[in-house]
């Protein structure tokens, strides 16, 4: 089924969930993505954040770009599209893969779910029709556009497989982390990944549109059980950055969306290394990756923890107190697991090493009145929050 | 054992043969494969009936540069440039003007256009030579400039600074850019005289008169003429084609005829071999085509080498064929109306007016052909008995204007363009229907065809400025190098372009011999 037929007559197309999420909203805190009505707050965001972190958190993930690519071809042509080697990728697993430009400058992220022999499903934040049939050029390959054809609900958070498993959905314990299965809630048929953008346990429903509701009414069932809030994006904003996870067209501007000399971003730069393959054979910007691997990089976005306990917001980072600017706080939240100013920074590298100083200067706010403050940052290679049940199969039960 | 091959050239046109011989000059092992049962491409000579011989697609040509004649020594190998003719623009009513290198003659010619014939001559001369710089070497790079590039760069500013003079470079700059026929309109009246300059200017792009760039187009023509004058290429395989290829062989080189390559095989980001039809694989170090840079990248390299972007830029090289070609087999001297038969001898253009040749252009664009095409005709059996029977000739007429693409598709429609074209030429040459023995046409997709052009056209790719210089044949690929490490080009596809010049050979020779500094 297609959704939104008369989406023309609104400024943004309503989800298949939309229903739901809007009779629970007391913000009325909206916004767009990729033409669809999100939430950004449901009701409250602690509320929202502790779901995730320490109850259940649903998520509607429909707007989320999704484009099935299948045929003869399909394989050859994700080989030559993503950075990443996935010869081991198997039908009924995911993995995360970038893929860049000639230039070898990020283009966007994604997750590749094989879904069967030749058929695959690229998702993306960004939309990347045009990308995708660019490198399609000598491919026995189709590509299509399913993002308005599939309804999406992330669920997520340490209940979550008891939650699921409680609404229904039998099939879940041996599911592993980047696992697919299809499933039934009911009478729904139900494709659930174990993915999520929380750094969580949690999972990732796939459903005809038709389905969507009975999908959501059957989650909800179990509210009385559960702990069960509907989550959005913010509180997404802040879950993702303690997991360490980037946001291509935030933290860095994505490759074919930049116009300025330089500012765009190479895997290398943003910490996306691991997922490039130089050695796997022949992919988009493979020469140019290649030549800039043989120098020291540039500049790295780097996870920072911030000294104190004011948000620091936009600020420059310095060498040191007073010293050189060197860098800028992409995105920042004050974490409340882990009680600390975390942050991503793109910070400039000095023959290929950051500086061993990280100074923040940033201004705040008290009672209507700005001040200036300076606070040390410490670089960090680890995510900021890896919980135990991100991958223990199978998960606990509640 | 056999030694091992350095260089494999694809494609034994005359690019290729030049190439070949730079190549086995400076030792390297050459191997130049040609798909066709002889050398030459474009230039190879063609016969029909068994006993007519045709100088290919190149019927007339100016001489190849003093450089390459001596480097590849091809005046010991039998080149000889051919006959130089003039140009003679047909008039309807057989008012015909001539126009050789001392001026022009003809019959209501004003004046003025007299006067100011030799000066305009000579100033445009003058154009071409400042640009000799830049249509001879490698055009620069802009970014990571080599020593070479700036030296270009200078030598050119110094030509059109200095050698031009002040006055002289701001009426460079004026026109250099822009269309030959306000060109031509502001300084001449006689329509013929326009008309026969125009068609220079676009014989062989898919551009009319009106067409911004078509003084550069015309530039790079006159640039041919700083070599020599205009010579009909009558001596078939004997000239150019024959002694470059003597030359390569000369200096170790071996020509493999009948050989179609395949695909250019790619390991690891580098091109280490071709595969061919017969499903041999032959390997080299260094693999260099000659072919339509289209064709290289998309058929024998294949979009999945390359990067997304790089892989669309190829399809999105401008490059529809737009001359057909007639070979006309005669029992006799065919009798142009007004002419005498050694006047015959020339090139003859049917190019009345700029306006003419734009409404020819008109149509092709649309996919038609025009009632009223422009032709340009020569008849070297006149120069040379022996390429027709005793007492019969050869005509070889380049007719303009016929599209790539014809509306409704060609089957069909050939032959009775063929007729059309004939009975036109026979207006300005009563007895050719009666002379006819046999004839062949080749439309722009029988080009494509035989020559392995992509899309049928001569160049390989339009001369468009935005497909000249350090953008032919496209970015990403200029000075002859490509995104594949060890494959080179060195076709009519690069810089400087078509023609029977064997600069794109040599240039691409050399960046193979001396590597860039920055790739």
């Amino acid at each position: 089924m297609m959704i939104g037929h008369e989406h023309f007559r609104q400024a943004l197309q309503r989800t298949p969930f939309h229903d739901r999420i809007a009779e629970l909203s007391t913000t009325e805190n909206w916004t767009g993505w990729n033409t669809y009505k999100v939430a950004r707050v449901v009701d409250k965001l602690s509320t929202e954040y502790f779901a995730v972190r320490s109850g259940c958190a649903v998520m509607d993930l429909t707007p989320m770009e999704k484009y099935r690519i299948s045929g003869k071809g399909a394989r050859g042509y994700l080989d030559r599209l993503v950075t990443r080697d996935i010869s081991k990728l198997r039908p009924g697993r995911v993995t995360y893969v970038i893929w860049c430009n000639d230039e070898g400058k990020v283009i966007d992220d994604g997750t590749l779910f094989q879904l069967g022999e030749d058929d695959y499903r690229l998702c993306s934040q960004h939309h990347q029709l045009d990308w995708l049939l660019m490198s399609a050029m000598g491919f026995d390959v189709q590509i299509e556009t399913e993002t308005h054809d599939v309804a999406a609900l992330a669920v997520q958070g340490p209940t979550s497989f008891s939650v699921l498993t409680a609404a229904g959905i039998n099939g879940l314990a041996d599911l592993k982390p980047f696992g697919i299965a299809d499933l039934q809630c009911g009478d729904v048929s139900v494709m659930v990944s174990r993915t999520g953008y929380t750094g969580d346990l949690g999972y990732e429903l796939w459903v005809d549109p038709a389905d969507a509701l009975r999908l959501w009414d059957a989650v909800f069932a179990v509210q009385g059980r559960y702990d069960i809030h509907v989550m959005g994006l913010d509180a997404l904003e802040m879950v993702r950055i303690e997991a360490g996870f980037i946001m291509p067209g935030f933290d860095f501007n994505t490759a074919e969306s930049t116009i300025r000399n330089g500012y765009d971003r190479s895997p290398f730069e943003v910490g996306l290394g691991w997922v490039v393959s130089l050695d796997k054979g022949h992919f988009t910007g493979r020469k140019a990756l290649l030549a800039e691997k043989s120098r020291p990089v540039k500049r790295q976005l780097t996870k920072i923890t911030i000294d104190g306990n004011k948000p620091v917001g936009e600020a420059f980072i310095y060498d040191r107190k007073n010293g050189k600017q060197v860098g800028e706080v992409k995105c920042t939240i004050w974490s409340p697991i882990l009680k600390a100013n975390i942050a991503l920074a793109d910070i400039d590298c000095i023959n290929g090493q950051l500086p061993s100083k990280l100074w923040a200067r940033f201004d705040y706010q008290r009672e209507l009145k700005w001040h200036t403050a300076w606070a040390e940052c410490h670089a960090q290679s680890k995510p900021f929050y890896i919980p135990e049940q991100r991958s223990a199969t199978p998960p606990d039960r509640y | 054992m056999t030694k091992q091959t350095d260089a494999i050239v694809i494609g034994a046109g005359h690019n290729g043969l030049v190439c070949t011989a730079y190549l086995a000059r400076a030792g390297m092992n050459t191997l130049c494969l040609e798909s066709s049962g002889a050398a030459g491409g474009m230039s190879a000579q063609r016969t029909i009936a068994d006993n007519y011989h045709f100088p290919g697609l190149a019927h007339a040509a100016y001489p190849v540069s003093a450089a390459i004649r001596r480097d590849l020594k091809l005046d010991q190998f039998g080149y000889e440039p051919g006959v130089a003719i003039e140009t003679i623009a047909l008039d309807p009513d057989g008012r015909h003007l001539t126009i050789g290198p001392d001026g022009i003659a003809g019959e209501e010619l004003s004046e003025s256009d007299e006067k100011s014939y030799p000066g305009f001559r000579k100033q445009y001369l003058a154009f071409a030579k400042a640009m000799r710089p830049l249509l001879e070497n490698k055009a620069p790079r802009l970014k990571g400039m080599e020593f070479a590039d700036t030296a270009t760069l200078a030598r050119l500013g110094w030509n059109i600074r200095l050698g031009l003079g002040r006055e002289t470079m701001y009426e460079f700059l004026r026109v250099v850019a822009i269309n030959i026929y306000d060109v031509l309109n502001d300084v001449f009246d006689d329509e013929r005289l326009k008309g026969a300059i125009a068609l220079d200017a676009v014989m062989g792009s898919a551009m009319g008169p009106r067409t911004p760039g078509t003084v550069l187009t015309w530039l790079q023509r006159l640039h041919g003429e700083l070599n020599g004058p205009l010579c009909v290429q009558s001596g078939g395989q004997s000239q150019l084609v024959s002694s470059l290829a003597r030359s390569a062989e000369d200096a170790g080189a071996k020509i493999q005829l009948n050989t179609h390559v395949e695909r250019i095989l790619v390991e690891d980001g580098k091109a280490i071999g071709v595969s061919l039809s017969n499903g041999e694989t032959l390997k080299a170090g260094t693999i260099v085509s000659n072919a339509d840079p289209r064709a290289t990248f998309t058929a024998l390299v294949g979009a999945p080498q390359l990067d997304a972007m790089f892989a669309n830029r190829v399809t999105q090289i401008r490059g529809n064929g737009v001359v057909a070609k007639l070979h006309l087999a005669l029992s006799g001297v065919p009798e142009f109306t007004g002419l005498t038969e050694s006047q015959t001898g020339n090139r003859m253009l049917i190019a009345p007016s700029l306006k003419y040749i734009e409404h020819a252009f008109n149509h092709s664009k649309y996919g038609e052909y025009s009632e009223n095409p422009v032709f340009e005709v020569t008849i070297p059996s006149l120069h040379n008995s022996s390429l027709a029977p005793v007492g019969h000739h050869v005509m070889s007429v380049n007719v303009a204007f016929v599209p790539y693409d014809l509306a409704g598709g060609w089957e069909g429609q050939k032959a009775s363009l063929a007729d059309k074209i004939i009975s036109q030429l026979g207006q300005y040459c009563p007895n050719l229907q009666s002379l006819m023995v046999a004839h062949e046409f080749l439309t722009p997709q029988d080009i494509e065809q035989q020559f392995h052009a992509v899309n049928g056209h001569w160049h390989h790719g339009e001369l468009s400025i935005h497909q000249s210089f350090m953008m032919r044949p496209l970015h990403g690929a200029a000075q002859y190098d490509t995104p594949i490490d060890g494959l080179f080009l060195c076709g009519a596809g690069n810089h400087p372009g078509g023609g029977l010049t064997g600069l794109p050979g040599r240039n691409g020779a050399q960046r193979i011999l001396k590597p860039g500094a920055v790739k």
